[in-house]
């Protein structure tokens, strides 16, 4: 694919902001290992040979008898029982780096949970006996998820609506900026409070609720861009055509918009990523047990004897933040127009 | 010693790290009280020429290689602020293009013109507002306490160049540069204007150093005549010899490319393509709490015309007089009342569905041809939008065949179709817009200041362009001018507007050679000759 060169031009600017250029590769690297958490930390071996045959209980849920053992369930490869059943067989066990999953209690435990860093858990265990390290990698993995999706489905509903109050203006235009006023008005984050007293949140249900109130704040900017651009020769030249609406929207107005909503992805991303963990750190939001940001940090303010806990959250959240305000402080720049590089 | 005297100036810009030459080879002289010419086109470096003088380029980035610029005997290049700030305003000052953004939206009329002479004369408030009135008072501005306490979008574009003006003499300087002072204003403005600046040079007996693309003005007002192209003046000499024996190759050529030629005789009997009664465009003034509606802006109120297959109406007249309000409003691209009939159907009831069809046979082109091409489409994208509108998508290649056939038909390379509009001059780039609306063989084209926007010998060649094409399709033309050389070798007959009504109309020998209004005689005589009525 052949890139125009106004885009190669931005390309070319993106990787000459040297910071905002690594902090991308950091944090896709980072992002990328955390998309992959069950190959690095699980309770569960990643291959097993037993008997000629090999078996990957990572990927597949096999009962103890199938190595030999007394029960229907799933084989507890954590039981000093089931990995001797398989050495006596002769057998081998590759395990992932960590042997941890983030629900994974260590009952074998030297002190009282929560421990301090050991080489068995290396950034210690929660309260409840957790591994540290295996639930900051799965927590990183939902919160920047979370924080993605509700960019993109943020930016899909603001961008749309902006559109068209920008295109079509006049009365439209006013009822949408007035509804808008009022939305914007909203108390959200006790909204929010309530709203998960009363139902049971899901991942599902935190990603619609945060989304509700995430989208207006793209509006402002698509609308005034289309108001501006929407009586430009090219647009009006469009329209003599008898280009339909739709079309001139998508082809002509849109791409010239996405600059100035670029410019506030950074802060729709980021304040995702927080709004989570602040619900989390409420109790508010993820069901018990999910690995998430947000409880560590309550479990740090809990226990403050255990220092490991809240310096861990704060140091995985402020890296994270930092590399993707960076990474988009870089992308945002790239497409400024007025900006030189040298 | 001349006053100003440029010897063998270079100016390069620093681009990635590398020196590219802009300017090369410059030199020439300018004596108290002269007028001196830079002319080209746009590109040639002529401006840049002359905020070196000033030393307003954006050094470090700007540098100059060789070459010194002598200011009353005084080497200004690579010199000091303390020295600049004495020479800028004071001794040398300059005025611009665009009246309206080179004055301070939020400041008065009184607080521009005095701002230098608290700087640089250290006057007391008393003794400035005395010389702020002489000043507006010289520029021919009337210094009424209205005017005085006036913001700048209160004034019309002449007044605000006058205002401009009276700045730049604030400190009678020696030397003022006008860098396309009238390119901007309206004919009948720019006959004023020029009539300004050459009353007060003799009366000041100050030096003007000319920057321009319009050899009418240079032949109007300048002694001496420097051509630039690509960075270098090709040929120097006074202006009466430049205009009757030019040397260079490319002072014959931008003397050659005035648009001439007269439009080929039609047929009269030729069937009517558009026609349109009683055309009203009104928009409200809405007042009050309640927005009441107080009163109108008449843009186009009661205008007829008709026009016949392979005929041009030409319409004429100031910014602000309606013309183009009155090409939307015949593409229904704007509300009107009145009644439009194209080929024999009324489309002024139709809605935007039914009319769509229709759209294919009337189109539009533009004035500026910078922003009438998006700028993130390519060239085949942007002459093919029409085709997928009417006729689907089809076979790519018949259609890439098809757009690489118009193209060539108004001249660019039909291979070109792949590279996007900013590769392209603003002439090709207006020969892209009118590939655009000739692919889908339209009867019907309204031409918006086509050629306003383009530099003197690429106007001649769109108005060839559009000549031939018109021969070739047998077009109807709606063309839109302020620039009656223009007009007149394109048009059958002319409209001259004002204020939303026809003034004058009448065929376009009529019109140009006998016109009857006074309206219509300022506007020739400010356009042929550069002068104003009397």
């Amino acid at each position: 694919m052949q890139l125009s060169p106004i885009n190669q031009r931005r390309l070319e600017n993106f990787k000459a902001n040297r910071r905002g250029y690594w902090s991308m590769i950091l944090f896709l690297c980072l992002f990328t290992i955390s998309l992959f958490a069950e190959v690095i930390a699980n309770d569960k071996p990643l291959l097993i040979s037993h008997k000629g045959e090999f078996y990957t209980p990572f990927l597949v849920t096999y009962p103890e008898t199938a190595f030999g053992g007394d029960f229907e369930t799933e084989a507890d490869y954590r039981d000093p029982f089931v990995s001797e059943l398989i050495e006596e067989a002769g057998g081998w066990t590759i395990w992932p780096i960590i042997r941890y999953s983030y629900t994974t209690i260590n009952y074998d435990l030297k002190s009282p949970a929560p421990s301090s860093p050991d080489f068995e858990n290396w950034l210690g265990t929660d309260d409840q006996g957790r591994d540290v390290m295996a639930r900051v990698i799965y927590g990183y993995r939902i919160s920047v998820s979370f924080g993605l999706i509700l960019t993109i489905l943020s930016s899909i509903i603001g961008v749309s609506a902006g559109a068209i109050q920008g295109y079509f203006g006049g009365t439209i235009d006013l009822i949408f900026q007035r509804l808008l006023e009022i939305w914007g008005g909203m108390p959200s984050l006790y909204i929010l409070i309530i709203l998960a007293a009363m139902i049971e949140p899901t991942f599902i249900i935190l990603l619609a609720l945060l989304l509700l109130f995430s989208w207006p704040s793209l509006v402002g900017v698509v609308r005034a861009e289309f108001l501006r651009s929407r009586n430009f020769d090219y647009v009006r030249a469009a329209r003599a055509l008898g280009v339909r609406d739709r079309v001139i929207i998508f082809k002509h107005l849109l791409p010239n918009s996405m600059v100035s909503a670029l410019t506030f992805l950074p802060f729709v991303l980021t304040g995702a990523i927080v709004s989570l963990t602040s619900l989390d750190f409420l109790g508010l939001g993820l069901p018990p047990g999910s690995p998430s940001l947000g409880e560590l940090l309550a479990q740090g303010k809990a226990n403050l004897q255990a220092p490991w806990l809240g310096i861990t959250a704060f140091m995985v959240l402020s890296i994270m933040l930092t590399l993707a305000f960076f990474m988009q402080e870089g992308i945002r720049d790239a497409f400024d127009p007025r900006k030189t590089f040298k | 010693m001349a006053f100003i005297k440029v010897d063998n100036l270079a100016i390069s810009f620093k681009v990635k790290g590398q020196d590219l030459p802009a300017v090369k080879n410059v030199s020439f002289e300018i004596e108290k009280g002269e007028t001196l010419a830079l002319v080209g086109e746009s590109g040639s470096g002529k401006s840049i020429t002359a905020l070196s003088i000033l030393q307003l380029l954006p050094y470090p980035l700007a540098s100059h290689p060789t070459g010194e610029i002598h200011v009353d005997g005084l080497d200004v290049v690579g010199a000091n602020n303390d020295v600049m700030h004495n020479i800028r305003g004071n001794k040398i000052s300059m005025i611009f293009q665009e009246p309206m953004t080179s004055l301070n939206p939020l400041h008065t009329i009184e607080k521009q013109v005095n701002e230098t002479l608290l700087v640089h004369k250290g006057m007391n408030k008393k003794q400035a507002a005395a010389r702020v009135r002489e000043l507006l008072d010289l520029v021919g501005l009337e210094a009424t306490e209205d005017r005085l306490s006036a913001y700048p979008h209160q004034l019309s574009g002449g007044q605000r160049q006058r205002v401009m003006i009276a700045m730049a003499l604030a400190n009678e300087p020696d030397l003022l540069i006008a860098d396309e002072p009238t390119t901007a204003l309206d004919v009948t403005i720019q006959a004023q204007v020029l009539e300004l600046l050459k009353d007060l040079q003799e009366r000041m007996g100050m030096a003007i150093l000319l920057i321009t693309h319009d050899l009418g003005i240079v032949r109007h007002m300048a002694k001496t005549v420097c051509v630039m192209t690509d960075g270098e003046i090709v040929e120097q000499a006074p202006v009466e010899e430049l205009f009757e024996n030019p040397q260079h190759s490319y002072t014959k050529m931008l003397l050659e490319a005035e648009p001439k030629g007269l439009p080929h005789i039609k047929d009269d009997t030729a069937k009517e393509v558009i026609r349109a009664e009683n055309i009203k465009v009104h928009f409200p003034i809405k007042k009050g709490l309640l927005k009441r509606t107080v009163d109108y802006v008449r843009a186009v109120d009661g205008i007829s015309l008709k026009i016949q297959e392979g005929h041009t109406v030409g319409v004429v007249g100031e910014s602000g007089s309606g013309k183009s309000t009155l090409g939307l409003a015949l593409l229904r691209l704007l509300k009107s009342e009145g009644n439009i009939t194209y080929c024999g159907t009324s489309i002024q009831d139709k809605d935007w569905d039914d009319l769509r069809p229709l759209r294919s046979e009337i189109q539009i082109v533009f004035q500026d041809p910078y922003s009438s091409l998006s700028p993130r489409l390519s060239v085949s994208q942007i002459v093919e939008e029409g085709l997928l509108v009417h006729h689907g998508r089809g076979d790519p290649k018949e259609r890439r065949a098809l757009i690489a056939q118009t193209l060539e038909e108004v001249g660019i390379d039909g291979d070109a179709q792949d590279r996007y509009p900013h590769e392209f001059s603003g002439g090709q780039r207006q020969r892209i817009s009118i590939a655009r609306a000739l692919i889908l063989k339209p009867k019907f084209i309204v031409l918006d200041e086509p050629t306003s926007a383009l530099d003197m010998s690429v106007q001649a060649q769109i108005v060839d362009l559009l000549r031939d094409l018109q021969t070739k399709y047998n077009l109807a033309y709606l063309f839109i001018s302020h620039d009656l050389k223009v007009v007149r070798a394109l048009a059958d007959t002319v409209l001259v507007m004002k204020e939303g009504k026809i003034v004058e109309q009448g065929t376009s020998k009529q019109i140009f050679d006998a016109p009857q209004t006074t309206y219509t005689k300022a506007l020739m005589k400010a356009a042929f000759d550069l002068a104003t009525l009397k």
